[in-house]
């Protein structure tokens, strides 16, 4: 399988405001026709980044190269944006609210079989500002879909929605996936990143710490498998810390990270403690995470 | 500039205007509400005094009693400005002029047509000279219809009614969708701020036309005010007015981003206009300071130009000062406001 052509190259962007570094030297490249998840706490750069390669932020410097030139104004109408907060006008209906959007624009996408993409036949004809929280991002997604851009920009699209309205837009995102389109996304849930991205970078205090696609990832830091015992049980025996390459006591339970499953499920067994709560879980980008950064992604 | 860009802006605040009923309500009712307001209040007699302008130095020998009379006010007038007084009699500004005639022991004297007040003015006058003087007294008329308080008011009003909606209409609405975050959300996309702000502009500008026109229809069939010059002329100094307040407001709205601020100063702006542009009452007379300061403000030209269409007949050629110092405020403020515009 030949390797896809790169459509965006980011080269060594940074950006400073007052008191802090908010980009620090970021570099990537996106091959066309994948999903590239830009993940890490609030406050990683991972907005800035994108607004600046959207047009929206001006770097400090740094190079942004589409489909190997430097962008520039024409950028905007290839490209598809979603912003984290966007405010609509008033009184517009979700309809003409996509219009509207769709009319700044010399190329449009077909707006019925957008509408039926993103699953909007029901309120179509309802106030733009009166719908869900999961009916509004589907609108926005419509929005930003509404010039059938090449490659398109979704910054925490998910946060705020409950699982249910969250599950729906991920659908969203395979079927966009099934199309083609170059997708650049960032979000602090791993699990989001790790449902849809075929790449990641983790970022953190401006600068991206880890990259590659999210298995390999896990496998080229985890060779292990983590038991989880409830919190507040007795001490381990010294058998079960030796066969362990990580012990966590953690809120929600003591961690045991192992490559030696077997022998260390039997070595708990031999020292007769309660497996009943046991829980056997593989190594998490939340997990990855802390272990990249030493803290937990939401509390950061 | 893009004409698909800049009409689906236009057309998307169109309708964001037309169906925000209770704004656009506010619009219609407020100017209208006024104007009955005061149609009522001045409905009365009005002022029980004679108003007579004394122009140059009438002999004394025969207007002294005239002149002595009680409830009369008397109004000094050099001889010079006697075509200006009887210009005011027209008006109905004074009742009665009474002058110096071709020789110093004659007397001459005008009254207006339509007017009562003159009628009696005469009769007093007439009645107050000796039979054996009657031959040195000559009457001249005028006709002119009065000139009502709300027939002065009317053009201050509709002025002022496009101060309001122009500077808060545009001025609060761009940085209501700056704060927002919609201007950046513009941003992302190929639209320009010239495309933006044209659209803006024009949204506004048939609005303004549009409410005043029914505003101007509403308050003629209320009270039936005076329009003695062109409507053309009237339109083309509205449409230049409020071009230059849309732009004014433009200018505010270029770079503010709270909408409380914003309103600091939009009424900051309105307030001294409202008071120091002739539109509750004329200027004629106040202090240098306010006549020169004045002029700066655009609803000062606006209400002055109109207001000389519809009670003097001026033409448009009159008001072409006025109407140019609008122009050139709206090129200065747009450029100001296109310089300094920010999306974020």
């Amino acid at each position: 399988m030949t390797q896809p052509q790169v459509i965006l190259e980011v080269r060594n962007l940074k950006k400073s405001f007052p008191r802090v570094q908010a980009v620090d030297g970021v570099s990537f490249q996106i091959p066309a026709g994948r999903c590239f998840g830009l993940l890490g706490p609030n406050g990683a750069g991972k907005t800035t980044t994108i607004e600046m390669i959207e047009g929206i932020t001006r770097p400090d410097s740094g190079e942004l190269l589409f489909k190997g030139k430097p962008i520039d104004s024409s950028f905007k109408s290839q490209a598809g944006i979603q912003f984290q907060a966007t405010s609509l006008q008033e009184c517009l209906s979700v309809r003409e609210t996509v219009e509207m959007f769709a009319n700044l624009y010399d190329k449009q996408a077909d707006l019925e079989e957008l509408y039926r993409l993103c699953d909007m036949g029901e309120f179509l004809d309802r106030e733009a500002l009166k719908v869900s929280g999961g009916q509004r991002q589907r609108m926005l997604l419509a929005v930003a879909l509404a010039n059938d851009p090449e490659i398109l920009f979704l910054d925490e699209p998910t946060t705020g929605l409950d699982p249910q309205a969250r599950r729906q837009f991920w659908d969203l995102i395979e079927k966009l996936k099934a199309r083609g389109k170059t997708i650049v996304l960032t979000t602090h849930y791993m699990e989001e990143a790790y449902a849809l991205c075929d790449e990641i970078a983790i970022m953190d205090h401006g600068k991206i710490i880890a990259r590659g696609a999210p298995d390999q990832l896990l496998r080229q830091y985890f060779d292990t498998v983590t038991l989880v015992l409830p919190p507040g049980g007795p001490a381990l025996a010294p058998e079960v810390r030796n066969l362990a390459k990580e012990i966590l006591d953690r809120p929600d339970g003591l961690e045991i990270r192992t490559s030696q499953v077997n022998q260390t499920l039997q070595a708990l067994i031999a020292s007769q403690l309660d497996l009943s709560k046991l829980q056997v879980r593989s190594s998490t980008l939340e997990d990855l995470f802390l272990h990249l950064t030493g803290k937990e992604l939401r509390e950061s | 500039m893009n004409l698909q860009r800049f009409l689906s802006i236009l057309s998307a605040r169109n309708k964001e205007f037309l169906r925000d009923y209770s704004a656009m309500g506010w619009n219609f009712a407020f100017p209208v509400l006024v104007v009955l307001g005061f149609s009522f209040a001045f409905s009365g007699k009005g002022q029980d005094l004679f108003k007579v302008a004394v122009v140059g130095e009438p002999t004394q020998e025969i207007a002294a009693q005239f002149l002595q009379l009680n409830y009369v006010q008397r109004v000094a007038k050099p001889a010079a400005e006697l075509e200006d007084t009887l210009l005011k009699l027209k008006r109905h500004q004074v009742d009665f002029v009474i002058a110096a005639g071709q020789t110093p022991e004659k007397v001459s004297y005008w009254l207006n047509e339509s007017s009562p007040k003159g009628y009696l003015l005469e009769k007093l006058l007439l009645g107050s000279v000796a039979e054996s003087s009657r031959t040195q007294v000559a009457k001249g008329t005028v006709q002119g219809k009065e000139i009502r308080y709300v027939d002065w008011l009317i053009s201050g009003l509709l002025a002022m009614n496009m101060m309001f909606s122009a500077l808060f209409g545009v001025g609060y609405t761009i940085v209501r969708y700056r704060k927002t975050g919609f201007l950046k959300r513009l941003k992302a996309t190929p639209l320009t701020p010239f495309e933006f702000l044209m659209a803006q502009i024009f949204s506004r500008l048939w609005l303004l036309v549009g409410s005043t026109v029914i505003i101007y229809v509403g308050c003629h069939w209320l009270v039936n005010f005076t329009m003695l010059g062109s409507y053309l002329d009237l339109f083309v100094v509205l449409v230049a007015g409020a071009l230059c307040l849309i732009s004014v407001g433009l200018v505010v709205a270029a770079a503010i981003r709270s909408e409380e601020f914003a309103g600091g100063v939009l009424n900051l702006l309105t307030w001294p206009m409202m008071f120091l542009s002739g539109v509750w009452f004329s200027l004629e007379g106040s202090p240098d300071w306010v006549l020169k300061t004045a002029q700066l403000f655009p609803l000062t030209h606006v209400i002055d130009a109109a207001r000389s269409i519809m009670t003097e007949g001026a033409t448009l050629a009159q008001v072409l000062p006025h109407v140019g110092a609008l122009a050139a405020m709206t090129v200065v403020c747009l450029s100001i406001g296109a310089a300094v515009f920010r999306w974020e």
